[in-house]
């Protein structure tokens, strides 16, 4: 067995900011993972449609817009939806610490902010990816 | 759960997403698996898209799919990006210009990597084409890596090959270098709004010529511009005459025996070298050999030699 993490890196939304996307999705590449990159403006069911094609094992989300409450959990709902709650959804942008506890609640295990390191996601995706 | 090779027979997609993994990561479940699903293949039509870096193959193969889906066909798209020699991650970016398609059910994409084949492809690209098969996908669509060189390893699997240039840049040039003159069934010059584009057309038509004079088949030449959707629907005819020639003329029988042949020795070399090294003890081995090598006990060959037989006998 040859397993790589596969990881999609998606920006939901109207938020045109994705040099922060862009930056992890690299650093996931230098730490040996498969990322598939799509690009602005996914609607939660293009990234839904993604992560079955392209059977990923975490879903990474980047917003900016203030919107993370309403469009990361209409994704997590989603998967749940679609019985896909074995991916690891992680989530970084400009996330109010208050919102933290309701968004992993609902199912995005690891929240971002500024601050974070390339090291601490990195490390956060190794250690809590489910298969 | 049901069987997974009755569900990806079905085209179950989450059945066709995880067989192609489980191909990927050369899981032990894939064999016995992969030859079910060989029974129920050689029925898609597979086209394979490659040429220079920026010259709008994504973009091309999205309206390609908008194309075959119109006609009430269904589409399965394969697209490889490099995997990086150094840490073994990839970037996978080709559906960024795929959008468009991405919602549509009778459209299955895949990002691929690399993962250490060489000549543009992914090691796991003959079992994919084999996957959207068995699935029944009618339209299998295979985006080479596209780094201008060395992709010359499309045409043992596609029935159908193209390759894409833009104006400019010097590409037509560059193409003969690396080959790809002679691998092409079709000539696409995609951006056909840019400048140059006249004497990009011109250049390639004279290659053409001079392939003509040698014997050769006349290679058709289009001009597309895939963002405006210009010459899509010309493609697809061409593409079509293309594949009923192959098929009238018994060629096609040729070009699946050539990926018979490919993917069978593929799988010889893949298997030999996990024997060679993945032995436990490989390291080892090879550290050993390399300090004998460096104090001139021995030379490369002969340490060569001395794994080779560990395995042969």
């Amino acid at each position: 067995m040859d397993k790589k993490i596969r990881v999609l890196v998606a920006k939901p939304g109207l938020d045109g900011h994705d040099r922060g996307a862009k930056i992890v999705a690299r650093a996931l590449r230098d730490a040996g993972m498969e990322v598939i990159y799509t690009g602005l403006h996914q609607t939660p069911d293009m990234i839904i449609q993604t992560a079955i094609q392209e059977d990923v094992d975490v879903i990474g989300l980047s917003l900016l817009s203030g919107a993370h409450m309403t469009l990361f959990r209409d994704i997590t709902d989603k998967l749940r939806e679609n019985d896909m709650e074995d991916i690891l959804v992680v989530g970084g942008g400009i996330i109010p610490e208050e919102d933290v506890p309701r968004l992993n609640e609902a199912g995005v295990r690891g929240i971002f902010g500024p601050g974070a390191t390339l090291d601490d996601i990195i490390r956060f995706i190794k250690e809590n990816v489910k298969r | 759960m049901t069987d997974l090779a009755e569900r990806v027979l079905e085209g179950d997609p989450r059945a066709i997403a995880r067989m192609i993994t489980l191909v990927e990561n050369n899981s032990d479940e894939a064999p016995e698996l992969m030859s079910r699903l060989h029974k129920k293949t050689g029925r898609a039509q597979v086209i394979g898209v490659t040429g220079v870096m920026g010259a709008g193959k994504s973009t091309l193969i999205t309206e390609l799919a908008l194309e075959y889906r119109r006609a009430g066909k269904t589409v399965g798209i394969v697209a490889i990006d490099p995997t990086s020699p150094f840490s073994g991650g990839a970037l996978l970016g080709d559906r960024i210009r795929m959008m468009e398609v991405s919602t549509d059910p009778g459209i299955f994409i895949r990002s691929m990597g690399t993962r250490g084949m060489l000549g543009g492809l992914s090691g796991a690209v003959f079992d994919v084409v084999e996957i959207f098969d068995a699935a029944g996908k009618e339209i299998v669509i295979i985006e080479t890596v596209g780094v201008g060189q060395a992709e010359v390893d499309i045409i043992k699997i596609a029935d159908t090959t193209m390759v894409v240039l833009v104006p400019g840049l010097g590409d037509s040039i560059q193409a003969i270098k690396a080959g790809l003159m002679e691998i092409a069934d079709i000539f696409v010059i995609n951006k056909s709004d840019r400048p140059g584009f006249d004497l990009t057309m011109a250049e390639l038509e004279s290659l053409v010529e001079l392939n003509v004079q040698a014997g050769r088949k006349r290679t058709p030449i289009l001009g597309t511009n895939a963002k405006e959707r210009g010459g899509i629907k010309e493609l697809v005819e061409e593409i079509k005459k293309h594949y009923n020639e192959l098929v009238s003329s018994g060629k096609l029988d040729d070009h699946r025996r050539m990926r018979y042949e490919t993917e069978l020795v593929e799988i010889v070399r893949k298997r030999l070298m996990n024997l060679i090294f993945d032995e436990a003890v490989f390291k080892d081995k090879v550290d050993s050999l390399v300090n004998k090598i460096e104090k001139k006990e021995m030379g490369p060959y002969a340490a060569a030699q001395e794994i080779l037989s560990r395995v042969l006998k």
